[in-house]
């Protein structure tokens, strides 16, 4: 039953996105491209979605757990370290190159067109390529 | 910098944000996980006991919305510049920096931010402050 839930959740995530302007790369380079002509409609979606997640964590956090009462899963990480921060230029780099990142890539997906599957091809290969490296890291030698 | 009037969407796009937000925050009061797309993805090519299948029915259901979408509504049009070469190196620096970085737009951008975490927010900054510079280099500095 929870997974039925879960189901709607992605669909509900997937017509955000949609609604929001934010599948189509055009509109999010539009934003991005602060020197050319500036569509502001990030903030907006940005805006929105904060202030009702806020919500949804602010009464998660004072519930302590799930509807269920499963437990609530929070990143435990507060470090702003190398890794973030060369994570995320590297990141928004590839944002900017394309105009897709991971959520808006796979909502459009599902449209059938040909540059989303072949975005998320690479991004799916990108992921594999740091578990590879994190697995070698694991178990390798130290090297350096 | 001159703004462009004609595709500023204010409404439709605070009124998806919104929906987008209230997805994150079922997700967390229902399922007691943060909405964050890469996260959610990248947790699956690591597959632990009993993490896997909400893992893939959220993102079945992220993969269906358009076609939801399009039962009730015409699909937005996308306007992909990009080539293929482009499209593959622009998708293989997001697949490697969001796992790097633990997190994209979602997981940092919208539930991060909700949260106020510091190490979100500035994540957030820096991943919006890269996407700048990339596409003034691309448009302005090298075009």
């Amino acid at each position: 039953m929870q997974l039925v839930f879960v189901f709607a959740i992605g669909l509900l995530f997937g017509i955000g996105l949609i609604v929001s302007g934010m599948t189509d790369p055009g509109k999010v380079l539009g934003f991005l491209d602060l020197a050319g002509n500036w569509d502001p409609s990030l903030l907006f979606v940005m805006g929105g979605a904060t202030l009702v997640a806020a919500i949804g964590f602010a009464l998660a956090r004072r519930r302590g757990r799930t509807l269920s009462g499963a437990p609530i899963r929070l990143p435990t990480s507060t470090a702003i370290d190398r890794r973030l921060v060369i994570g995320s230029l590297v990141f928004g780099a590839g944002w900017g190159l394309a105009g897709f990142c991971p959520g808006p890539a796979l909502a459009s997906l599902g449209t059938g067109r040909g540059e989303p599957l072949l975005f998320v091809l690479a991004m799916v290969a990108g992921m594999a390529l740091f578990e590879l490296a994190e697995w070698l890291r694991a178990r390798g030698p130290k090297m350096a | 910098m001159t703004v462009d009037w004609i595709h500023f969407t204010p409404w439709a796009s605070l009124i998806g944000g919104m929906l987008i937000g209230l997805a994150a925050a079922l997700l967390i009061l229902l399922n007691g996980r943060i909405a964050g797309i890469s996260g959610i993805l990248g947790g699956l090519l690591r597959p632990s006991h009993g993490d896997t299948a909400w893992r893939a029915l959220f993102l079945l259901g992220l993969v269906l919305a358009p076609v939801l979408y399009a039962l009730f509504k015409p699909l937005p049009e996308l306007h992909v510049d990009a080539g293929s070469g482009m499209l593959l190196g622009a998708g293989l620096l997001v697949g490697i920096g969001t796992r790097y970085g633990s997190g994209c737009t979602s997981g940092h951008g919208v539930c991060g931010v909700a949260r106020r975490s510091p190490r979100s927010l500035a994540a957030t900054g820096l991943f919006v402050g890269a996407g700048f510079v990339t596409v003034y280099l691309v448009r302005h500095a090298l075009a």
